[in-house]
């Protein structure tokens, strides 16, 4: 069959079971939009590239699958190349599609020519300059493949035009389907070492004060069953990272949350004591190790990791695997069952201390007096509550995010969604639309700062134009908060350049020109009936604006730094 | 301080921007790259990359983990200099007046070096050899003015076992 490149481009895409794009069209993508039409693909029109992306990566977050988005050369590319920065720090599977010139022009700044293969080398886990229409197939189909397995990352594909050019020569091809992948240098598979499976397994029988340490890598290998039949065969306590929120049940009686920076006092001080840290998919990034020389300095280390070159990279293993996280769990829970000891090491006196510290150090704040403005903290506490259990939650970053990832009860894998790694303000509305194109089913809610929704709400236009009805939450406390917080603790309260205002924008206003409902809830006694007027709404975006306390801290924290042992608790909790 | 010296030589697909992708991995990581040669092996499909790099055996390690995370590199061995035969040519153009063409000469011979080419002030002179021989030839040539000079960087390939080197 005779094909040009742009539909053997589309052909490539449905094969790989594609069923949306994210994207935005220009000069050197026209050969790749015109296929589109004739196309079973369902193409989302974002208003900026950035959107694209943090659309595909929200898609990717919640269904599994790689997310993907098409953007033109140039000003497209390099608008697309914070997502993949931030894909390739949270491990999210993406593809995108980039125009390129005439191959023929490259290298002489055409217009609209960037180095897109160039800029995004060390952002992606693999990039693609494709050169002959006849390649398309064969790359189309590698790059979902490097996507999606092994540890899962963004993968660029750069498409010159006259290739895709249905009036150029040079993009005819003869249609085949490819066969296998010939890619000598790439081999994603692993196997389980018995051996080490046996010594972690010794590690943990004789452990007193064992903690599992679990990271987003536990999402990524859909092992998070596997993982509550650890935890409950061995009766261990698990914190679950920023990245794992949900890969374990908060409601479960062994669950310790969130570790780290803002972590609960309990996760981060059982790590901090523990003799042993079972480490599964998680990397040991700094928000959650503190100075690292001072971290868990009583723990031996388990260490679980699909990418070898985590293992030994911040903390020394004792035990270190590199290997899928759901089956090495499994190979240890059977290694575990035939053990006849698994329970004679006394930990009475360990889950003593840890329920000791939930008790004392639970998370807390100060409810607000009548009339003052809103607590954030609250205004989550309500939401949660407002909301379906398996409501998925996407946030942005700073302040707000880490509120959310401590009031929040994730109770189910893939319903938390946000941005660990780079930290990407502007995250929360494009992901919340990608979830909700992913899952239509669930109700989707961000929980968005006003600093950060100024960064990226235009693409709510897009999500009225589609009529995907997600519900966007502002916690709109006037100001840039992570950073006023951290001015007012470091800085001799010097507020530099963080005061945004409450009124300017007005966001009940600027949401309704984009075509969505809009509500500002200032009283305490508003908050649950307005939550449950925004839920019903489900034939457009709704956009409820939180006017919250300025002054407002995120705690407890462990001070950029320094070491987990002198975390911060709330005031009240202080002395 | 004294250089930590590590011979690398990755095995990568001809593909273009590999060496980019590389070189690049180096530079992220914030380290120098001492030395690096790179030529198309036998089979067309692959080419082969030797770097010396200086750094501490923990970078390293993590360096070589991370090369091997690039989906072009194919296969990434170390050779410790002590277990390995190190190679590399230079080629230099000597200032050599008539009175001094016999001194440099002289040195040519107890090289075994080459003089590739002649003119009236100048000799152009090459030496492959081990790194360090490399150097000693250069630094006794400098002396007379060395007007240009170039180095291939190093080629290596481990010793066999239980033999000894020809000079
Ligand atoms: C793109 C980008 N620029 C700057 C930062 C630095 N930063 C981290 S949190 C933060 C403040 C976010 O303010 P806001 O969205 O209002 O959320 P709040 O902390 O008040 O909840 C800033 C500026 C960032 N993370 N991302």
């Amino acid at each position: 069959m005779k094909l040009n490149g742009g539909q053997a481009l589309m052909k490539s895409l449905e094969l790989e079971g594609v069923d949306v794009l994210f994207g935005l069209p220009g000069g050197a993508t026209l050969p790749l939009y015109d296929p589109l039409i004739d196309s079973s693909i369902r193409h989302i029109l974002v208003r900026h590239e950035q959107g694209a992306g943090h659309m595909a990566e929200g898609y990717a977050h919640v269904t599994g699958r790689a997310g993907v988005a098409l953007v033109t050369s140039g000003p497209g590319a390099t608008n697309i190349v914070t997502p993949l920065c931030d894909a390739y720090m949270d491990s999210i599977p993406l593809v995108v599609i980039t125009g390129q010139v005439p191959y023929a022009a490259i290298g002489t700044d055409a217009f609209q020519e960037a180095d897109t293969t160039g800029i995004t080398m060390s952002v992606t886990k693999h990039n693609f300059l494709v050169t002959e229409a006849q390649d398309i197939p064969q790359v189309i189909h590698d790059a979902f493949h490097i996507a999606t397995t092994g540890r899962p990352g963004p993968v660029l594909v750069d498409i010159p035009k006259d290739i895709v050019d249905p009036n150029n020569p040079r993009s005819g091809l003869d249609w085949h389907e490819p066969d296998g992948h010939d890619l000598p240098g790439y081999n994603p598979a692993t196997e389980v070492d018995p051996e080490l499976i046996r010594r972690a397994a010794d590690l943990i029988v004789a452990a007193e004060r064992p903690v599992i340490y679990s990271g987003g890598g536990i999402l990524k290998a859909r092992a998070a069953e596997a993982l509550r039949d650890l935890a409950e065969l061995t009766e261990i306590h698990v914190v679950t990272t920023l990245m794992n929120r949900g890969g374990f049940p908060d409601d479960h009686p062994l669950c310790l949350g969130m570790p780290g920076m803002h972590g609960n006092y309990t996760a981060v001080t059982a790590l901090q004591e523990s003799d042993l840290l079972i480490t599964l998919g998680a990397r040991f990034d700094d928000r959650v190790t503190g100075k690292v020389d001072a971290f868990a300095p009583h723990a031996k280390i388990i260490h679980v990791d699909i990418d070898a070159a985590e293992i030994d990279k911040v903390r020394r293993a004792d035990v270190g695997m590199r290997g899928d996280c759901r089956a090495v769990i499994e190979a240890l829970v059977a290694e575990l069952r035939g053990r006849s000891g698994l329970h004679t090491v006394d930990r009475s006196s360990w889950n003593q201390t840890i329920s000791g510290w939930q008790e004392r150090y639970p998370l807390t704040y100060e409810q607000s007096a009548p009339g003052e403005a809103l607590k954030p903290q609250f205004v989550l506490e309500q939401l949660r509550d407002g909301t379906p259990d398996d409501t998925i939650v996407v946030s942005g970053v700073g302040q707000h995010q880490m509120w959310t990832s401590q009031w929040w009860k994730f109770n189910h894998p893939y319903t938390w969604v946000n941005s660990g790694g780079l930290g990407t303000m502007g995250f929360a509305v494009p992901a919340a639309i990608g979830a909700k194109v992913g899952r239509p089913d669930r109700m989707v809610w961000a929980v968005d700062g006003d600093g950060c929704w100024q960064m990226t709400s235009q693409e709510l236009v897009t999500a009225a134009a589609e009529r995907i009805p997600v519900k966007i939450a502002i916690l709109n406390n006037a100001y840039l908060g992570m950073v006023r917080q951290w001015q007012e603790m470091f800085y001799d309260e010097r507020y530099s350049e963080v005061y945004l205002s409450p009124d300017l924008p007005d966001y009940v206003g600027w949401s309704r020109a984009m075509g969505c409902e809009a509500f500002r809830v200032e009283d305490v006694d508003e908050v649950e009936s307005v939550i449950a007027k925004a839920n019903e709404i489900d034939d457009r975006p709704v956009v409820v604006e939180f006017r919250v306390e300025s002054a407002e801290k995120v705690f407890p924290m462990v001070p950029s730094g320094r070491s987990n042992s002198d975390i911060v608790v709330d005031p009240s909790q202080q002395g | 301080m004294a250089k930590t010296l590590h011979t690398l030589v990755v095995l990568v697909e001809n593909k273009a921007g590999v060496l980019a992708r590389v070189a690049g991995l180096f530079a992220r990581r914030g380290f120098n790259i001492e030395s690096l040669a790179v030529a198309p092996t036998p089979d067309e499909r692959f080419s082969r990359i030797t770097f010396v790099v200086d750094v501490a055996s923990a970078p390293l390690d993590q360096v070589v983990k991370q090369l091997d995370k690039l989906i072009n590199v194919v296969e990434i061995r170390q050779l410790p200099p002590a277990e390995s035969v190190e190679r590399e040519l230079m080629v230099a153009t000597v200032n050599a007046s008539a009175a001094q063409r016999g001194e440099i000469m002289d040195l040519v011979r107890i090289f075994e070096a080459r003089v590739l080419n002649v003119g009236p002030d100048h000799l152009m002179v090459s030496l492959s050899g081990s790194p360090g021989r490399v150097d000693d030839f250069e630094d006794l040539l400098r002396p007379y003015g060395i007007v240009e000079l170039q180095r291939t960087g190093r080629i290596a390939l481990p010793r066999l076992s239980r033999t000894t080197t020809p000079a």
